[in-house]
């Protein structure tokens, strides 16, 4: 892929210069922290609000490590799912209307490589913020649950929340070629996400869903048995190397 | 809940709020950052009071990165030192090869055919001017022929590269300006000509090297380390135009290179195109007729997607300019001036008469006729007159007759043929 390294170079600094970085990695932390605290604390907060009101009871179940690990995945894969839509959305629709696109493209850059050092590149960014989002919850799991759960375990969890994310990313960046509009791309990964949730509900082709990923991530962070796993890990590590070429094949031939 | 266990939870929370909110403050206050609405107090409020999330919103929404504060202006480079480090450039080798070739090109979008059938033929070294009318195609064959649009039909050439091949092959070989060139707001000045160097290939002390030398040609060198968004209209043009000549091309493509500068930033950048001369094959497009007489060897000039007619400037204006005569009359006597050239529309050696609120121009079939009938009319008008001359009819004289021309009828292609050129489009 001819100017691949010199681009991929180019969109980190973006990454870093814009401050998405960093904006990403404080989300990720944000929700790392809230998901072991908000399981933790949960029922002793509606206990306290109920008293206080004179007797209305709601009945939440005690906290658990399990409820904790659901809250941690949930958080951070919902607004993961959302930063990936706005990382992505705009990252060749703004570029082709504004004509930084035509610029680099009449230079010897091919447009596998434009679209890959942007994929590459938004991953990279939401795997710093999941490191750092896991990381944290880790943290607070440990504290507030002393426990013992398995480390490898987690990381697995962790690069399976992540993959989810970068699925995310490489549906959205198809959107964001085929339209000119970052909100047209932005709708078309939300719809995605929709389709994957209703698909995930069905019985053969359900687990095969990025989605449903969490599922497994949750029981390998347990130490408990995922299931069978293979499938679905495959169809999901082959999906993102088939949308980016759907990608660059609706890209190839755009006039810019 | 302890005392405790509320620290941990509220400890690296507002830890992690108050680096936010000192890190956008201290962006938002940076000399050349613009923020939406233009209001930094607002901004600064937001941070501080915005629930929480503040910071967040600004990092997401407040900054603009598409503009930013425009200070300070370029630097001049003296013609020596462009000339200086153009002459160390690689000469184009006097082959007499095309630098450009069309044949039959042709682009349609869905029923509207913004070109039609465009034989053009530039020799290699030439400046050649592009012009036509707004909606003529001339920014259609610029895309067409820098790779960024697909032809519906005929075949071209560009350094020898066929367009729409395959092999990347065509970029190495050509420079291209958008006629409104944008950047990367964040990115600085020498940053994007290194990204475009390492593009080409250029790594190290010769990229560097390179974009140095690219910085001073196009008066950017004191601007270098400041981000693009605080850039004006005009330093984006020059920059622009470094980043199509980092990588000395043998065809430089610039649309409109400068329909957006200053007097004094036009005089610097067709400086640097006129420099370019042997070094590169310039194709231009522009609307600028000034522009072109100072600097171009050749035109082309398109309307309706049709080329109307290509050759050397001079031979143009031999074969198509009609004799104008100007009259400069006294002030003070509109009337007069009205009444004189509503006289010279009636007589039969008159094609037209133009009268604008200085001067009054008169376009003649036969100068022979025509010469020594104008002064007794004038006479007679009772017009005073300051100045009378024979004028050199304008390369826009000819534009204007043409395009009008053309715009009327679908008239056969004018073409001269490429002086020195056999018939295979050989010299």
């Amino acid at each position: 892929m001819m100017g691949f390294r010199a681009l991929l170079f180019k969109e980190l600094r973006e990454q870093i210069r814009t401050a998405r970085l960093v904006a990403v990695s404080v989300v990720f932390i944000v929700f790392g922290i809230l998901g072991p605290v908000t399981d933790r604390y949960m029922k002793e907060l509606i206990d306290a609000i109920g008293a206080q009101s004179g007797g209305f009871t709601v009945q939440i179940p005690p906290p658990t490590l399990d409820g904790a690990l659901v809250q941690i995945t949930k958080n951070l894969s919902q607004f993961g799912i959302i930063c990936a839509l706005l990382l992505a959305m705009g990252s060749v629709a703004w570029e082709k209307e504004r004509g930084t696109a035509g610029m680099i493209l009449t230079k010897p850059a091919s447009r596998a490589a434009f679209l890959a050092a942007k994929l590459v590149a938004i991953s990279f960014t939401l795997g710093i913020a999941t490191a750092l989002g896991t990381g944290v919850a880790y943290v607070y799991t440990l504290i507030l649950y002393p426990t013992v759960f398995p480390l490898g375990g987690y990381i697995a969890m962790a690069a399976l929340l992540w993959w989810i994310l970068v699925t995310f990313t490489a549906i959205t960046l198809l959107g964001s070629t085929i339209t000119r509009s970052a909100i047209a791309a932005a709708g078309i990964g939300l719809v995605a996400l929709v389709v994957m949730g209703l698909v995930g509900a069905l019985p053969v082709i359900g687990p095969y869903m990025p989605p449903s990923l969490g599922d497994p991530a949750r029981a390998l962070a347990l130490g408990n048995d995922p299931g069978w796993l293979v499938g679905p890990l495959a169809f999901n590590v082959v999906l993102v190397p088939v949308l980016f070429a759907v990608t660059w094949l609706v890209f190839r031939r755009q006039e810019l | 809940m302890q005392v405790a266990q509320i620290a941990l939870i509220v400890i690296p929370l507002a830890l992690i709020e108050i680096g936010l909110m000192l890190f956008c403050v201290y962006d938002l206050f940076q000399e050349d950052r613009r923020v939406r609405g233009d209001s930094k107090v607002l901004w600064a409020l937001v941070i501080f009071f915005g629930e929480g999330i503040g910071p967040l919103i600004y990092l997401f929404a407040g900054r603009d990165e598409s503009r930013g504060a425009e200070t300070g202006g370029v630097g001049s480079t003296s013609s020596a030192s462009i000339a200086g480090i153009l002459s160390s450039w690689p000469k184009l080798a006097s082959t007499g090869e095309l630098a450009v070739v069309t044949r039959g090109l042709a682009k349609t979008y869905g029923r509207v055919a913004a070109l039609e059938r465009l034989d053009l033929e530039v020799p290699s070294g030439s400046i050649f001017g592009f012009l036509g009318p707004n909606g003529a195609g001339k920014t259609t064959t610029l895309r067409l022929l820098t790779g960024l649009a697909t032809a519906t039909g005929g075949t071209a050439t560009v350094a020898g590269v066929r367009i729409g091949g395959t092999g990347g092959e065509l970029p190495r070989h050509i420079g291209y300006l958008d006629q409104d060139p944008r950047f990367y707001g964040w990115m600085r000045g020498r940053e994007l000509l290194e990204l475009v160097g390492q593009l080409h290939g250029l790594h190290g002390a010769e990229l560097r090297q390179r974009v140095g030398d690219v910085l001073e040609i196009v008066g950017l060198s004191e601007a270098a380390h400041r981000r693009i968004a605080g850039y004006s209209g005009g330093m984006r043009q020059r920059l622009g135009i470094g980043q199509a000549i980092l990588n000395r091309p043998q065809v430089l493509f610039l649309d409109e290179p400068v329909s957006s500068l200053d007097p004094e930033g036009r005089r610097d950048v067709l400086e640097i195109v006129s420099r370019l001369r042997g070094t590169a094959t310039v194709f231009m497009s522009t609307h600028i007729l000034n522009d072109v007489e100072r600097v171009c060897d050749r035109v082309a000039i398109l309307n309706l997607g049709h080329l109307v007619v290509e050759g050397p400037i001079d031979e143009l204006l031999d074969r198509y300019a009609q004799p104008i005569y100007e009259l400069e009359p006294e002030p003070q006597q509109p009337g007069s001036i009205e009444r004189l050239a509503e006289a010279m529309r009636g007589q039969p050696w008159a094609r037209d008469v133009v009268c604008t609120p200085d001067k009054v121009r008169v376009f003649v079939n036969d100068p022979k006729v025509a010469s020594p009938a104008i002064l007794p009319l004038v006479v007679s008008s009772g017009v005073g007159l300051v100045r009378y001359e024979r004028a050199r009819p304008s390369l826009e004289d000819v534009f204007l007759r043409l395009v009008a021309e053309s715009s009327v009828a679908t008239i056969p292609q004018l073409a001269i043929p490429v002086t020195g050129l056999d018939g295979r489009g050989r010299r």
